[in-house]
């Protein structure tokens, strides 16, 4: 974990109001792992007062990625960043996805801007020689993000790209291609979408992780502000900035 | 080594500088000690204990609004026991002092948290919280209640072997008849303030941005506030007073000792900027050295009317 002062090198649009942007960051760079985080404090003012965090995208030698929808407060402030500017980023935080095991096929299910940990991921299972498929969805086209992804089968609730209906139908209607015991399923997306790929994981005993969201203000631990609730102990939140973002497909409760 | 005197006493308890990291925002010091190397600060302060542990408030408990934020953690804690056997062994590590923070849903409960806590050499001194926003009882219902105050310090103070400082509530018409009720139950000191009681709501869903409802604003956004209360109850009350509201640079630190205050706790800007509270320490000696000022401590209620 650390805190460095990274120069942003590039802010490329990847979709409609989808943003890619790179940052020179050597220690951050160096430690990461697929499904970390960072948070980025993306203006020297009050407006926005707390840190924003971003999944690492990808990372190459020194520098590494974040993808983001602009929607508005810090996300717009980051868009508008120039090559040279600096970025107070902490990181990476969190724990990551799990990419030893035995399984022989990862299937990466995203759901919107829940694409965004996956280019990084999808490398290193690459090293590790899975075999990868991807599934993407989104509510249109302009919602359903394919970047850098590999064999990938798209979904849109308004059939505008590839299967009409969610990513979690998607998946199901082609489940029935993979042998159950030798796969492990990675998703990440909304809420609602990541309660019903549970859904269908736990119903068909299929080993997965799921990265989680959720507000939170340090992303180190101290504040406590991001509570997820176990699924075994009901006495017990986790922390997604700390214990998360990623946890097994059991170990938590969805709301 | 500088020939500023950065050292303060907060009552009997003597502090290397003013430097205290405010409860709730450090957790118990292992996380934020990635960043700072909490030897040089004056201490910090733990997150509220209670008797048992509390599982705390469920999501969302945290939200920013403007120059600040909301939370509403609800004092998720690993109880005092737990406190002792896995929290102690590493503060024990640092020399810098060891504020505890109680916060109890019953007199009863304050005062056995004080029995189990006091013996521990490692814990320097005692910040009770009676200001709680967010959790049902206790919390507001004491921070609200001169008698109540008077009686858990007057309680907690005929068990505790280490200084006691009581944690006030903004919530209030007059902090200053709070903090005299605090002197007069024999408290060592008190701090001021405690969060101020704030909502916000999503205007597409219409509910609470904070599960809780209502949650506690922190941040620059209370700094005036917090100066104002700090300023009332320094012009009223013969009482030490630590300073905490929306310090987020070392100018913020100076206007609350200039106020009144001396020692001052950095909160929210921890989420932050996890590092200030080290690089700070240079940034108060230059100023003393540009004003001419030999020792930190005189700065303390030096405000000129």
């Amino acid at each position: 974990m650390f805190l460095e002062n990274a120069t942003v090198k590039t802010v490329t649009q990847i979709g409609t109001n989808i943003f890619l942007l790179t940052l020179r960051t050597d220690k951050i760079a160096k430690q990461a792992k697929p499904g970390q985080f960072v948070n980025i404090k993306v203006s020297n003012s009050n407006f926005p007062l707390l840190r924003r965090p971003f999944s690492i995208c990808n990372v190459k030698d020194e520098t590494i990625s974040i993808m983001f929808t602009a929607i508005g407060g810090g996300t717009s402030v980051l868009q508008n960043k120039q090559s040279g500017d600096i970025l107070d980023v902490m990181g990476p935080l969190g724990n990551g996805f799990s990419i030893s095991g035995s399984y022989q096929k990862a299937i990466i299910v995203a759901g919107g801007i829940g694409a965004a940990p996956f280019p990084f991921l999808i490398n290193q299972l690459e090293k590790e020689g899975k075999d990868i498929h991807c599934f993407s969805g989104g509510r249109t086209k302009n919602d359903c993000i394919t970047y850098e992804m590999k064999n990938t089968a798209t979904s849109t609730d308004d059939g505008s790209f590839g299967f009409k209906g969610n990513v979690v139908e998607l998946l199901s209607s082609k489940i029935d291609e993979f042998e159950k015991n030798k796969i492990k399923i990675f998703g990440c997306g909304p809420n609602a979408m990541l309660k019903s790929l549970q859904n269908f994981c736990i119903t068909h005993s299929i080993e997965a992780e799921i990265s989680t969201e959720s507000a939170m203000a340090c992303g180190y631990g101290i504040c406590q502000g991001c509570p997820i609730q176990s699924a075994t102990d009901e006495n017990k939140f986790y922390l997604v900035c700390k214990d998360g973002p990623v946890f097994d497909v059991k170990a938590i409760e969805l709301t | 080594m500088s020939a500023i005197d950065l050292s303060v006493s907060v009552g009997p308890l003597k502090l290397k500088n003013p430097i205290l990291l405010a409860s709730g925002t450090v957790g118990y010091g292992n996380e934020i000690a990635e960043f700072v190397d909490l030897n040089k600060l004056g201490g910090i302060v733990t997150k509220s204990l209670s008797l048992k542990p509390r599982k705390g408030n469920p999501p969302q408990r945290v939200v920013e609004t403007p120059s600040g934020m909301l939370n509403a953690i609800g004092l998720a804690n690993v109880g005092v026991e737990e406190f002792l056997k896995t929290k102690i062994p590493f503060l024990k590590k640092f020399d810098t002092a060891i504020i505890c923070n109680i916060a109890a849903s019953s007199i009863e409960e304050y005062v056995e948290c004080t029995k189990l806590l006091t013996a521990e050499t490692t814990i320097s001194a005692f910040e009770i919280n009676v200001s709680c926003p967010n959790v049902r009882e206790g919390g507001l219902e004491f921070g609200n209640d001169k008698k109540a105050v008077a009686k858990i310090t007057e309680e907690v103070k005929k068990v505790s072997t280490k200084p006691v400082f009581i944690k006030l509530s903004p919530n209030v018409s007059r902090i200053s008849e709070f903090a005299l009720a605090a002197k007069e139950a024999g408290a060592d000191a008190v701090s001021a303030i405690n969060t101020l009681v704030g909502a916000a709501f999503d205007i597409k869903t219409r509910k609470p941005k904070i599960k809780n409802i209502t949650g506690g604003l922190s941040g620059p956004a209370i700094k005036p506030v917090a100066l104002a209360k700090v300023l009332e109850i320094k012009r009223t009350v013969d009482i030490p007073i630590i300073g905490i509201g929306g310090i987020f640079s070392w100018q913020d630190a100076v206007e609350f000792m200039i106020a009144g205050a001396s020692a001052f706790q950095l909160g929210t800007v921890n989420f932050v900027q996890p590092n200030i509270s080290e690089t700070m320490i240079n940034d108060l000696i230059l100023y003393c050295e540009k004003m001419n000022i030999t020792s930190l401590k005189h700065l303390t209620g030096s405000f000129i009317l």
